[in-house]
């Protein structure tokens, strides 16, 4: 680890301050994703300011009718809040499918968002990686590429032809691929005032600027996050496929949620995770669902839509299969056709 | 390749050790000591140091161990798992990945168990921390002086090498103090963050099932 100067910040715009004064400075809550960077020598910050004393630990009601979780609320304390567990359990499973109990109870809501690949040569510093060194090459195109993405890789040119993608990492959090098929809303503070970013443009895809993970500027803190009414709690599932049975990243992940009249379809959210650099959702996959029957039909048509142009490396082309059979198997257990154990 | 060294060719600078080589195996020893003449001459004088090192300071911290408060002067990169092995010789907290990984550092922070390696010594002050020398203090009933959990892991076994064991049971207290455990299947689910090289497992598991089972009867 690199030395560094520890600063307790004592409120929100005392924070932001301080990590305006120094161009090296970072944030730091639960710390277990941050910490285990600088132990790699990964991330390098010149000073750590410690935002753990701010008050920003409580899930309150919105006047919208939602609830608000506060960036600091643990993990842990989230997935087991009443109100989270009742009105939006696609949240709470998703949580729980992720890390260990002692990480949960650490890690925060904005550490969450703002947690980094865990690819294996991003973490390793000894090999190119254009997300920790932009410009060096990516080992991971023609290496060991099991837990990478297979969509929103490519860059494309003015005449849309595809160009060779510059990183393949994936987003390792399960609980932002139920903030995704929510559709949350980050707030967030800067130097200047207070802005929302909706959830679907907090991460990013890596581009050209594979070292940009999400759209939070330097000064800006995330203070919350904002959940809109609608939990799909009568007709979700986090469906989480990973090489053990406990305890590991997902290769594919579905949080899906649906509204039905009977049995048709009457609105659908699908988010995928593991299969890119940020939860992935697709719309038009979504609208195909809206009016139709909950049939093995319905939801392959969505599958298929969702899956459109993805693309494989070796060692990861197997996903494109599994997240299809994952996204029918995740729709049919939402709408309570499929057993959920 | 070595050399046998005539006593007319040793360099004036030798002569005091000129004499060793009427000795047996004599040439290996000026064989080493020229090497080591040779090095030294060779290498460049170190520069100079200009200034001291400057180091961000340390802080004065204050750890509340197992019902204790204890002042430390620490770095800010120390984390909560080296404060307390290297600063307050609390040495039953293991340090087995050092990442968070493998569970073997777990303690418990106001009661809620946490990875000790993955927090900075400095952000834990006015915590309560309990470490496997204070688990038993917990607990009100503390049969011969061990937590229930302690006493389960003996009665079923629940260790072979015991490295991981304090994590294992400063990880299956905080699992009681969550109250989510119902099942097996619960218990395995919520003690997947402790790895046991061993494989004791199945006794872990059993030691866990018996006292949540003590407890709600």
């Amino acid at each position: 680890m690199n030395s560094f100067t520890y600063t307790r910040a004592d409120s929100v715009e005392h924070a932001v301050d301080e990590r305006v004064a120094e161009t090296g400075a970072r944030f730091i809550a639960g710390g277990t994703n941050l910490l285990d960077l600088m132990k790699e020598t990964v991330e390098k910050p010149s000073r750590l300011i410690d935002i753990t004393r701010l008050p920003m630990t409580s899930i309150t009601e919105t006047i919208e009718g939602g609830l608000r979780l506060g960036a600091l609320v643990t993990n842990a304390d989230t997935a087991y809040n009443k109100r989270v567990q009742e009105r939006y359990p696609l949240l709470s499973q998703a949580i729980l499918a992720g890390a260990s109990p002692q990480l949960r109870n650490m890690a925060t809501n904005g550490g969450n968002l703002m947690q980094r690949t865990r690819c294996y040569y991003f973490y390793d510093a000894a090999t190119p990686c254009n997300k920790r060194q932009p410009g060096s090459g990516c080992s991971a195109i023609e290496g060991f590429n099991r837990i990478h993405a297979i969509l929103g890789t490519h860059l494309f040119d003015q005449e849309g032809r595809a160009l060779e993608p510059q990183c393949i990492a994936t987003h390792p959090s399960d609980m932002c691929v139920a903030l995704a098929a929510l559709e949350a809303v980050v707030q967030v503070t800067g130097k200047y005032g207070e802005r929302t970013i909706p959830f679907a443009e907090f991460h990013r895809l890596p581009g050209n600027t594979p070292h940009i993970d999400n759209a939070l500027e330097p000064d800006e803190l995330i203070t919350a996050i904002d959940l809109p009414p609608n939990g799909f709690a009568d007709n979700h599932m986090y469906l989480k496929l990973r090489d053990r049975a406990s305890y590991a990243f997902a290769l594919v992940s579905v949080a899906a949620g649906l509204e039905l009249d009977g049995d048709t379809i009457t609105n659908a959210r699908i988010a995928l995770g593991g299969v890119a650099h940020k939860p992935w959702r697709k719309p038009e996959a979504e609208a195909l669902l809206v009016g139709k029957p909950t049939t093995q039909e319905s939801f392959q048509a969505a599958a298929d839509a969702l899956l459109a142009g993805a693309q494989g490396y070796g060692a990861n082309t197997f996903k494109i299969e599994l997240a299809k059979r994952a996204i029918v198997r995740a729709l049919g257990q939402a709408a309570k056709l499929e057993p959920t154990e | 390749m070595y050399y046998i060294i005539s006593r007319r060719t040793i360099p004036s600078l030798f002569v005091p050790f000129a004499k060793i080589i009427e000795q047996p195996q004599a040439h290996l020893v000026l064989e080493v000591h020229l090497l080591w003449t040779v090095m030294t001459l060779s290498a460049e004088a170190p520069p100079k140091a200009t200034h001291t090192p400057s180091l961000p300071p340390t802080h004065t911290v204050t750890l509340t161990v197992n019902g204790t408060e204890t002042q430390l002067q620490l770095a800010p990169w120390t984390s909560l798992l080296d404060a307390l092995r290297e600063y307050m010789d609390l040495t039953g907290t293991k340090k087995g990945c050092d990442h968070g990984q493998c569970g073997a550092c777990t303690v418990l922070v106001d009661g809620k168990r946490i990875n000790a390696c993955l927090t900075l010594a400095i952000m834990q002050e006015g915590k309560q921390i309990t470490t496997i020398e204070g688990i038993a203090q917990t607990c009100t009933d503390a049969p011969d002086g061990l937590h229930p959990i302690q006493k389960a892991f003996i009665d079923y076994d629940a260790f072979q090498c015991g490295y991981c064991t304090p994590g294992q049971i400063c990880s299956a207290v905080g699992l009681l103090n969550e109250g989510k455990a119902k099942t097996t299947a619960d218990i395995r689910e919520l003690m997947s963050g402790n790895i046991c090289r061993c494989g004791a497992y199945t006794n872990i598991v059993q030691a866990i099932e018996e006292v949540i089972n003590q407890q709600t009867v």
